[in-house]
C-alpha cells in the first residue's frame, strides 16, 4: 500500500515538474537579468522545502526525546537528508545565478550565506549520526543536535542580515521589482511539486532506514549469543 | 515494600533486546547476587537500577521511588568497573568532594573518617595517581559508602581486588547488611559473593533463568546454579 | 542556595584539577601563541592593517584555542569512570553543566587575556584604550564560546573521534556569536567606543547567550543519561 502511494506521488510530482518547466520556458525573460531570472522558480522553492524539512526534523526530534519511539528518529534522519539535498540544490542554483549575473561563482549574499551555514549545521547532524554506532544513543544525541540546529537557523539568518545592513554587498532577488501574479502562481505550483518530491524521497529513505534498523538488530541477535 | 524492585524491564539497543522482561526484587537487608555469563546483561541491568540508563519498557523502583529522583540518588552507593575517583586530586580531596556533592553536614570530617575505615589515613594527601591498585580500590569503596547509602549496587566488585581490599570490602558489606542495607551485586567471583549473598539470580541471554534464596549447597558449590539452570 | 553551592563545588573541582596538571591550559595557550605567530608571517602587516584585522584574528584565535580547552571539559571525567559517579550523585545535570561551564569560562578568559597581551606586543596594537567596553564584549563572546563548547563536549564525550567531532560541530553554530563579537571588537581595537550602529550587535550576542544557555540547561540531562 505504501509503495503505491510512493509511486503515485512520484508520478504526479514528475508530471507537475515537467508541466512547470514547459510553462516556465515559455515565459518572457525578465528585463534586467534575462532568461537566467527564471532560476528563481527553482531556487526559492528549494529553500522553502529545505526549511520545511528542518522544521519537521526538529519536531520529530522533540517527539523522539519525549516518546522514545524510533519511528520518530527514522523520520528525523530521512527528512534531514532530503532537506540537505534540497538545500544543496538551493546553493548550486544560487551559485549558477551568481556566475551568470556577476561573473563570480560565489557572492556573500545574505540568503546564500545563511543557506551555507545552515547546510553546515545539518551536515554536522549527519556526521554525528555516523560517529555513534549504538542506535539508542545515536538517536538521542542526533535529536539534540537537530533541535540546536533548528534554533540556530533564525539566529544565523538575522545575524548575517544585520552584518549585511552594515556592510552592504551583492543582493540577489531583491524584493522590489514587479513579480507578476501569474508568475507567483507558477512559483506556487513548483513549490507544491517540490514538496511532493521531498515527501517521496523522504518516504523512500524512511523505508530504507527501517530496513536497516531491522538488519542491525538481527545482526546483533546473531552475534550476541 | 522491597528496597529494590525491577518490574518488567526491557532494554533495547536499537531493536535488539538486551534485557527481556526482568522481574526481580530485593528486600531491605538482603544481599542479591546477580550471576551470569559475559553478555548476559548483568552490567546493563545494574546500570538501569542505578539510574544511568533508562529501560525501554518497565520500571525500577528503589525504596518505592524512581532511581533518578534526587532523594533516591542520595540513598544509592554505586561501584562500577572504574574507581570513579580523580587521579589529579588527593584521597582526602576526592572524598571531601563527594561528601560535598552528597550534601553531608561536615564533609571533611566524614572524608577523614572513611579514610580511616579503609586504612588510607596515612596517604590522605597523596595524589590518587600515585596509589597502588589496591589502595585505589579501597578509596573507591570509601567513596561509595561515605554518604551512608541504604542501597548498594556493585558491579563485579571483587574483580581484581587484592586480598586486603577484599577483606575491607567484605567487612563493610557485612556491617552494612547488619545495619539493614540492601545490596545488589553482579559477580563472577562466585565464592566471595555467595558467602555474603542471601539471594541469587541467574541471568541468561537477558532473561532471569533462576531466582531464589541462596542455599548452603550453592555457597559450597558455586557452579551449581549454572549447571542446574544455565545453558550448558 | 543548594543549586548554586553545587555549581561552585563542581567548578572548584574542575579548576583545582586543571591547575594542578595544567594539561589543557598549556596546550591551549601554546596553540594561541603559535597561531598569532603564524599569522604574522602569513600576511604582510603594517600598523593600520593590524588594527583592522585585529578583531577578526583575535576572535578566531580564541575560538580555535578555546576548542582545545573545551574538548577536555567532559573528557576529563572519562578516566576511572568519574562521569558515572557525577551522574549518580544527587545533583541536577544542569548544575553539573553550569559548574563545568563556569570553570571553562574562567580558564578561557585567562587564555584570552594572555593572547591579548601577546598580540599587543607582537602586532604593536594598543588595545587598552577602550578597556572597559572590550572586557564587556570579551565576557559576552567568551560565554557564547564556553556554553557551546561545554554542551558539545557533553554530547561527544562517549563518541569515538571525539576530538574531531567537537570542532566540526561547534564552528557552524558559533557563526552568529563570532560575527557579533568580531563586529563589536572592531572599533574597540582602533580606540573608538562602540557606536550606535555597532551597538545593535549587543542584543544579538546577549540573545545568543541567553537562548543557548537555556536550551543547553534544558537538554543536558537528556544528553548525559540515556
Amino acid at each position: 500500500m505504501r509503495d503505491k502511494i510512493i509511486y503515485l506521488l512520484g508520478a504526479v510530482s514528475i508530471l507537475l515538474l515537467a508541466r512547470n518547466i514547459y510553462l516556465i520556458s515559455g515565459l518572457p525573460g525578465e528585463e534586467a537579468q534575462g532568461a537566467i531570472f527564471k532560476i528563481i522558480f527553482f531556487h526559492v522553492p528549494l529553500a522553502i522545502t529545505a526549511l520545511t524539512c528542518a522544521s519537521v526534523s526538529c519536531v520529530a526530534s522533540i517527539l523522539f526525546l519525549v516518546k522514545k519511539d524510533f519511528r520518530y528518529d527514522a523520520v528525523a534522519v530521512s527528512v534531514t537528508e532530503v532537506g540537505l539535498a534540497f538545500l544543496a540544490g538551493n546553493l548550486i542554483t544560487g551559485s549558477i545565478w551568481a556566475r551568470i549575473i556577476w561573473g563570480v561563482w560565489w557572492a556573500w549574499d545574505v540568503r546564500l550565506t545563511s543557506a551555507l551555514v545552515c547546510w553546515l549545521l545539518y551536515a554536522s547532524y549527519l556526521m554525528i549520526r555516523h560517529a555513534v554506532e549504538e542506535p539508542t544513543q545515536r538517536a538521542r544525541l542526533a535529536a539534540v543536535v537537530s533541535i540546536f540546529a533548528f534554533i540556530d537557523v533564525p539566529i544565523v539568518y538575522f545575524s548575517i542580515r544585520l552584518f549585511r545592513t552594515q556592510h552592504p554587498g551583492p543582493v540577489f532577488f531583491s524584493s522590489e521589482g514587479s513579480f507578476p501574479h501569474d508568475w507567483s502562481m507558477i512559483l506556487m505550483w513548483n513549490l507544491f511539486a517540490m514538496f511532493m518530491l521531498g515527501a517521496v524521497f523522504t518516504m523512500i529513505r524512511l523505508r530504507q532506514e527501517e530496513t536497516q534498523r531491522e538488519l542491525d538488530s538481527l545482526r546483533r541477535v546473531a552475534h550476541a549469543f | 515494600m522491597s528496597a529494590v524492585a525491577v518490574d518488567g524491564v526491557w532494554k533495547y539497543y536499537g531493536d535488539f533486546p538486551a534485557l527481556r522482561d526482568i522481574r526481580l526484587e530485593a528486600a531491605a537487608g538482603s544481599c542479591l547476587a546477580l550471576i551470569g555469563r559475559n553478555g548476559a546483561g548483568k552490567t546493563t541491568l545494574l546500570r538501569i537500577i542505578a539510574g544511568f540508563s533508562r529501560p525501554g519498557k518497565g520500571e525500577v523502583r528503589i525504596l518505592g521511588n524512581a532511581p533518578r529522583e534526587t532523594a533516591t540518588r542520595r540513598s544509592i552507593g554505586f561501584i562500577g568497573h572504574g574507581i570513579a575517583v580523580y587521579d589529579e586530586l588527593s584521597a582526602l580531596e576526592n572524598l571531601t568532594l563527594y561528601a560535598k556533592l552528597y550534601g553531608l553536614a561536615d564533609p571533611r570530617r566524614t572524608a577523614l573518617e572513611w579514610l580511616e575505615h579503609t586504612g588510607l589515613e596515612r596517604v590522605r594527601d597523596g595524589l590518587v595517581r600515585e596509589f597502588s591498585r589496591g589502595m585505589r580500590q579501597r578509596l573507591a569503596v570509601a567513596r561509595a559508602f561515605l554518604h551512608n547509602p541504604s542501597v548498594l549496587l556493585l558491579d563485579e566488585p571483587f574483580t581484581a581486588l587484592d586480598d586486603r581490599a577484599i577483606a575491607v570490602l567484605q567487612r563493610l558489606l557485612r556491617e552494612g547488611l547488619a545495619q539493614g542495607k540492601t545490596i545488589v551485586m553482579s559477580t563472577h567471583q562466585l565464592r566471595e559473593a555467595l558467602e555474603l549473598a542471601t539471594h541469587v539470580a541467574l541471568l541468561n541471554r537477558g532473561q532471569v533463568a533462576f531466582e531464589g534464596a541462596c542455599t548452603p549447597e550453592m555457597a559450597a558449590d558455586p557452579g551449581l546454579v549454572y549447571a542446574r539452570y544455565g545453558e550448558g | 542556595m543548594e543549586f548554586a553551592r553545587q555549581v561552585f563545588v563542581i567548578a572548584a573541582k574542575d579548576l583545582r584539577a586543571e591547575l594542578r596538571t595544567k594539561e589543557a591550559i598549556n596546550a591551549s595557550a601554546a596553540f594561541a601563541l603559535v597561531i598569532l605567530l603564524l599569522f604574522s608571517f602569513a600576511f604582510d602587516l603594517d600598523p593600520d592593517t593590524n588594527r583592522e584585522i585585529a578583531s577578526g584574528l583575535l576572535w578566531l584565535v580564541f575560538a580555535f584555542a578555546g576548542t582545545l580547552l573545551l574538548n577536555r571539559s567532559f573528557a576529563r571525567e572519562l578516566p576511572n569512570d568519574c562521569l558515572d559517579a557525577l551522574v549518580a550523585a544527587p545533583l541536577p545535570a544542569s548544575a553539573l553543566f553550569l559548574g563545568k561551564s563556569l570553570a571553562n569560562y574562567v580558564l578561557l578568559l585567562a587564555i584570552e587575556l594572555l593572547s591579548l597581551v601577546v598580540f599587543g606586543i607582537f602586532y604593536n596594537v594598543r588595545w587598552t584604550v577602550q578597556f572597559g567596553e572590550l572586557m564587556v564584549v570579551l565576557a559576552l563572546g567568551t560565554w557564547a564560546l564556553t556554553i557551546m563548547g561545554t554542551i558539545f563536549s557533553a554530547l561527544t564525550v562517549n563518541i569515538r573521534l571525539r576530538e574531531v567531532m567537537l570542532p566540526i560541530l561547534i564552528y557552524p553554530f558559533l557563526v552568529p556569536a563570532l560575527m557579533g563579537a568580531i563586529q563589536l571588537t572592531l572599533g574597540l581595537m582602533a580606540g573608538k567606543p562602540i557606536g550606535p550602529d555597532t551597538a545593535s550587535w549587543l542584543p544579538m550576542l546577549i540573545g545568543f547567550d541567553v537562548i543557548y544557555t537555556a536550551v543547553s540547561v534544558f537538554l543536558v540531562e537528556q544528553i548525559l543519561v540515556g
